[in-house]
């Protein structure tokens, strides 16, 4: 029975497999929407130069504003698992007493700099080149997953009010630009920057994005992975 | 069939592949795996159809820069949840069916 509803889903699948495939192959352009077009050519108003941050940012700005509250649940929702619980990372200081993991904790002394030197210039070139918040707020999220598996950056328990305003910051600038400009520029529209200060705009929103973006990328480990070694210890 | 073509058959095998494996496998581990595999399909599809004309169309590479972010997101949910279970049922798995 179960081997029957086996092959049946893959049957069945194979057929909708080829399906979409023949589809795809038979999908002619659509010929009377031009959205590329249209932002290609609304692109010297936006603010930047990149097509993709301009509509990341500018012409799909609310897009962008409510993702950032869907990682921020995402990650509430993380928090909801972890439960109250204090958490030291034990295994840290046995790490560092280990004399053949010199090389590691040398290379990522080494690394982690770098890489938030390229998250700063993702941030930048994502006005004129592919680049951006997040980007950068990845390669962040990733220098602190590297150091908290060598163990130099201990596991993240119940966030302090510090790491919290940290989580939510990019998402305040986010909001308090987007109420400054329907308050002093366009008036009753969400997130129409004047031309002339929309990069500037931009930027601003960006460097905060990239900062909690990193801290909620890196937060869906950092949180978790914290619980690990008590798991450990109970058994 | 031009390279963009090629890139959204493949996205659309990785979509069925995904689909496939998300009913078929009762590992939870597998099941976020396909999950994923199956959001890159639809995402390479998007991108792929995107570039027919042959210069990259911005909207669909922004919606898939959007999408990327919220699948990790979502997949870091799925894996504490999927940790919780594991702390309370001992394993990782979805029970069976009546």
């Amino acid at each position: 029975m179960k081997n029957l509803f086996n092959a049946l889903v893959i049957v069945l699948f194979a057929v909708l497999g080829l399906t979409l495939i023949w589809v795809i192959l038979e999908l002619q352009p659509p010929t009377h929407v031009h959205l590329s077009k249209q932002v290609l050519t609304q692109l010297d108003a936006s603010g930047v130069t990149h097509p993709v941050t301009a509509v990341l940012l500018n012409f799909r700005g609310y897009d962008t504003l409510l993702e950032v509250m869907v990682l921020l649940l995402a990650l509430l929702g993380v928090l909801a698992q972890i439960g109250k619980r204090e958490q030291r990372n034990l295994s840290a200081w046995f790490r560092l007493s280990q004399p053949y993991l010199q090389v590691l904790l040398w290379l990522v002394r080494m690394i982690v700099p770098l890489m938030v030197l390229v998250a700063g210039y993702l941030l930048w070139v994502g006005g004129h080149q592919p680049g951006g918040a997040f980007q950068a707020g990845a390669v962040l999220a990733a220098a602190g997953v590297l150091l908290n598996l060598s163990g130099v950056l201990p596991s993240w328990a119940e966030p302090a009010w510090n790491l919290r305003t940290g989580l939510v910051f990019g998402l305040l600038v986010f909001l308090l630009v987007a109420a400054a400009v329907m308050v002093v520029a366009s008036p009753g529209l969400l997130l129409q920057y004047p031309p002339a200060s929309a990069g500037m705009l931009i930027l601003l929103i960006e460097m905060g994005l990239t900062l909690s973006l990193g801290l909620i990328l890196a937060g869906l480990f950092l949180f978790l992975s914290g619980d690990a070694i008590e798991d450990e210890a109970e058994k | 069939m031009s390279s963009a073509l090629i890139y959204a058959c493949t996205g659309a095998a990785l979509f069925v592949f995904g689909v496939t494996g998300l009913i078929l496998l009762s590992h939870l581990l597998r099941k976020i795996l396909a999950f994923n595999i199956m959001g890159s399909g639809i995402f390479l599809v998007l991108v792929g159809l995107g570039q027919r004309s042959g210069t990259p169309d911005p909207i669909p590479q922004a919606m898939v820069l959007t999408g990327i972010v919220v699948a990790v997101a979502a997949t870091g949910l799925a894996l504490a949840l999927v940790r919780r279970l594991l702390h309370f049922t001992g394993e990782i798995r979805l029970p069976e069916e009546p």
